[in-house]
């Protein structure tokens, strides 16, 4: 088995790039076919007229475009930015507190990480469903707010806006929390008492010192909040309904009982473009933060 | 170190694990319950469990999830890792070019890495089924299992290959008996969470799958949508024990024995 | 064996356009401790690196040579030599033992002679086997694992060892003790020893010869003494010891010694062996050790130089005296302390005195090539 191997060492050893990309080889033909040339071709998807029954015809229209920019997909459009900007938020404000806890815990650090990483990797459906076994009409929530005789009928928490957005920071609330916690890590506890020796009162030692050195954190944690709350889909699916459509749910209706390829593949790239802006935000605010450092 | 952590700031870290866990910890609570509907406690039952067995659709939805699981995670393991050594550990230029490239399934939104696929799927008039289902989910994870496998790789002091080979170990030799044995860890901790993805995934995987090609949680979404019933509750808590242990066995693979690095 | 071991033949090697090593040549004879001592980014570890096969010379960039044979491109395993690496590199997956045996395996040892051979070789860096020899490297102290290290180098009885800065990592007291360790292993053993180290005090104790390095280039090669007392340039008397530094112009030249005038008039003498023209620029070293300072009006017999005192430093078992001369250079003379408590110095800051040396002690520096 190994017989070719030896050799193949061997004649690769004064060549470090011929070895870098025969390793390299396979895994990015890979991504190459199967990620870049689909995206490729729903760029060109997205310029021909619909098919139809599915797929397209041969052509070259603007229509689909034409199709996205109505005021009711725009106001979709609006509604993703406003649902994913609140989950964004409301992540930071819940995350940051659990990343300084644990960045303070001691022996505890380990096992309150792994709380964290469990959800994280943890299916995205079970977790939605949770969610809607909680809220729905005869879930614990209403059963209990009745049993206490707060309410008399349940309360229906879901469809509504607040579902989707609450379904959104529970989904991903554990973005948020392990970047910041990394950067809480690396923080050298001397500075702290440096700033004490100073002068600094507590609160100004979070303000003046930890805040400020944390910051890689909170931005790279609020892009990985937000990105996937922007192209999230089973979130307003299950606790949302028509009337809270994100992006998501207007792609996936395309490439089912809508049948409009050419549309959800513009739909798509609208999608991706504001993946785009945030990354290309988040790699300004990086560079910058490592100019003010250097 | 300076200060204690205030309370509020404790009692706000407490609710956020609540609210984390809480609902999976209900949701697995009440697989066990014997009332089929409400929310009272009507006694212990494994009557949810067992319906699972005589249900067909549920069968073979796991057969499907354990090939494509085990399937994607042996092809994208082992291009991760070879990627990762290409990546790690070799002067070559193109490398921001790969960076960017491995970053891109990343950040692109599950929905359009589903459908893009969908699309070439189509065009390539391949038959959806598990052939396809496994490529979508080797196409997303080459990524993490490359970032995991890196990762280990350069906290490995660069010297131990070249001290094995001073001592006589040719190139081979060296990297089998030197590199690999350092790096199992960050293969298997990479393959466990390429599995878990796998297990786990639903918006992709819908997308590209064909009939009789239905995935454990392509399943429970249906269920989910026709009738929330307490089976539900029960194949949640399967699929949420499965990954919670891979989870924890990758967990324990990367911190324990990490490899000494060069200080 | 006759002939030397290791050679040098101008040998270059570039990195990414810049030479890291520039047209060095040494031969290295059987059994010596040969030291490349140097600071960091001087070429030192790019010639061991090149030794040991892990680089190959520039195309055209001469010979490496070792026990006769050119090596240029055969890689580490096909080249009879051992190493110690700066971090000790010890497998942390495999224990002492396994460590220790690892090149034995690859020789393809029969398993008995492997475990009898690894138990000597463990003895003898004193470390006892029975209780080290199952353990991981990372339950071992810094100084144990250079043990570790050295015991899996010199098992395979390798007829050259090359150790990259192995003591950089220990404290200072362990550090002199593997010194002396070092050099009886490297005389009762008869290997040949490959020494590179930033630390000019280690390298004067252990080795027979040094060869010093700056800027790619081999700055001087020479035992101990001859580097210390005859620097070669100013690199080298800067690097190696402390030296006072003095320039001038040539105006004559008697009796075997050149007289130098200094910018500000004074004038000098300082042995050479051959003559220089006059009106040519010369530089100059000079030990602490061979500077004293004497009231003016003192007869100097030799070099006088006026000059204040500046300051007294404490040392120890030394004392050092610094001067300011009247334009502005600074000298520093050492004296051995003859206890301050009981007989102190009597300079003090502001004191007018001469700065007094022999012509014989004065080097003349060559240029340093760029």
């Amino acid at each position: 088995m190994t017989g070719w191997m030896v050799p193949w060492f061997r004649w690769s050893a004064r060549k470090p790039g011929a070895r870098a990309w025969s390793l390299m080889g396979p895994g990015l033909l890979f991504l190459l076919v199967f990620f870049l040339g689909p995206l490729a071709f729903m760029l060109g998807y997205s310029f021909m007229p619909r098919g139809i029954y599915g797929g397209v015809k041969p052509g070259f229209t603007f229509e689909a475009y034409k199709t996205f920019f109505q005021p009711l997909y725009l106001g979709v459009l609006w509604r993703t930015v406003v649902y994913s900007v609140v989950c964004t938020v409301a992540c930071l404000g819940l995350g940051y507190p659990v990343a300084y806890v644990i960045s303070r815990a001691g022996q505890w650090k380990n096992m309150l990480m792994f709380l964290v990483i469990l959800p994280f990797w943890t299916s995205f459906l079970v977790r939605t469903f949770a969610m809607m076994f909680l809220m729905r009409d005869t879930g614990l929530i209403n059963t209990a707010l009745i049993g206490m005789g707060l309410i008399d009928e349940p309360i229906a928490m879901y469809p509504t806006s607040f579902a989707v957005m609450l379904g959104l920071i529970y989904g991903f609330l554990p973005f948020m929390i392990l970047p910041i916690y990394t950067s809480l890590e690396k923080l050298d506890h001397s500075l702290l008492e440096a700033a004490e020796v100073l002068g600094a009162k507590p609160w100004e030692r979070f303000t003046k010192v930890v805040l400020p050195l944390s910051m890689p954190g909170v931005v790279a944690g609020s892009l990985l909040v937000f990105i996937p709350a922007l192209g999230s889909y089973l979130t307003s699916d299950l606790l949302g309904g028509s009337k809270y459509d994100m992006i998501g749910n207007i792609i996936a209706r395309q490439f089912g009982a809508g049948n409009n390829w050419p549309f959800g593949s513009a739909a798509s790239f609208a999608m991706m473009g504001l993946v785009l802006i945030a990354v290309l935000a988040y790699l300004r605010t990086r560079d910058d933060a490592a100019m003010g450092n250097a | 170190m300076a200060g204690r952590t205030p309370r509020w700031l404790l009692a706000i870290a407490g609710a956020v694990y609540v609210f984390l866990h809480a609902p999976l910890l209900v949701l697995v609570a009440f697989s066990f319950n014997s009332s089929k509907y409400g929310a009272s406690w009507e006694g212990f039952t494994l009557e949810w469990y067992g319906r699972l067995l005589e249900r067909a659709d549920i069968m073979a939805a796991l057969k499907v999830s354990l090939i494509v699981g085990l399937g994607s995670t042996a092809i994208s393991t082992l291009m991760g890792t070879m990627l990762a050594l290409g990546l790690a550990r070799h002067r070559f230029s193109g490398r921001t070019f790969v960076e960017s490239l491995l970053y891109v399934p990343i950040v692109t939104p599950e929905i359009v890495c589903g459908i893009s696929l969908l699309i070439l799927f189509a065009w390539m008039k391949l038959q959806l089924g598990i052939s396809t289902i496994i490529i979508a989910h080797v196409a997303f994870n080459i990524s993490y299992v490359t970032i995991v496998v890196r990762a280990r790789l350069e906290g490995m002091d660069k010297n131990l290959e070249e001290a094995a080979m001073i001592l006589g170990a040719n190139e081979f030799v060296a990297f089998w008996k030197v590199t690999v044995p350092q790096l199992w860890p960050g293969i298997i901790s990479g393959a466990l969470l390429a599995f878990t993805m796998s297990f786990d995934d639903f918006v992709i995987t819908s997308l590209v799958s064909g009939p009789g090609s239905s995935t454990l949680p392509i399943v429970v979404y249906t269920m989910v949508r026709k009738n929330i019933e307490p089976s539900i509750n029960a194949i949640s808590t399967i699929i949420l024990v499965v990954t919670s242990v891979m989870i924890y066995a990758a967990d324990r693979l990367e911190r324990r024995d990490a490899p000494q690095g060069a200080r | 064996m006759s002939g030397p071991v290791v050679a040098f033949r101008n040998v270059s090697k570039t990195f990414n356009g810049s030479k890291a090593v520039r047209n060095i040549s040494f031969e290295i004879q059987p059994g010596e401790f040969f030291s490349i001592l140097g600071p960091s980014g001087c070429g030192k570890t790019t010639t061991l690196r090149l030794l040991a096969g892990f680089e190959s010379p520039d195309d055209d960039g001469g010979e490496v040579r070792i026990l006769d044979k050119v090596v240029n491109h055969a890689r580490p395993y096909e080249r009879n030599i051992s190493m110690v690496f700066q971090n000790y590199a010890l497998f942390p997956h495999l224990s002492v033992e396994q460590n220790v045996a690892f090149g034995l395996e690859r020789r393809g040892v029969a398993k008995a002679e492997v475990a009898s051979r690894v138990k000597a070789a463990l003895e003898g860096v004193r470390l006892a086997p029975e209780t080290f020899g199952k353990r991981a490297p990372s339950a071992l102290s810094g100084g144990q694992r250079q043990r570790v290290a050295l015991a899996r180098a010199l098992v395979l009885q390798p007829p050259i060892l090359l150790l990259d800065e192995p003591l950089g990592a220990l404290d200072l007291k362990l550090r002199k003790e593997m010194q002396y360790e070092l050099k009886q292993l490297n005389r009762r053993l008869g290997i040949t020893f490959v020494y590179v180290t930033h630390d000019q005090e280690e390298a004067l104790t252990m080795s027979d010869r040094i060869a010093v390095m700056d800027n790619a280039r081999v700055a001087q090669l020479g035992s101990p003494a001859e580097i210390y007392e005859r620097p070669r340039t100013a690199f080298v008397a800067r690097f190696i010891g402390e030296s006072n530094f003095l320039s001038g112009t040539v105006v004559g030249f008697e009796g075997g010694q050149l007289r130098v005038r200094r910018d500000d008039g004074t004038e000098f003498r300082a042995a050479a062996t051959e003559e220089r023209t006059d009106g040519g620029k010369v530089h100059v070293a000079l030990r602490p050790e061979r500077l004293r300072f004497v009231p003016p009006g003192h007869d100097a017999d030799g070099n006088a130089l006026p000059g204040k005192i500046k300051a007294v430093v404490y040392r120890g078992e030394m004392l050092h005296v610094r001067a300011t001369l009247a334009d502005g250079t600074d000298m520093t003379a050492a004296m051995s302390n003859e206890g301050q408590l009981r007989l102190p110095v009597s300079w003090k800051e502001g004191d007018p005195c001469l700065a007094a040396f022999a012509a014989e002690d004065v080097r003349i520096l060559e240029a340093e090539a760029s």
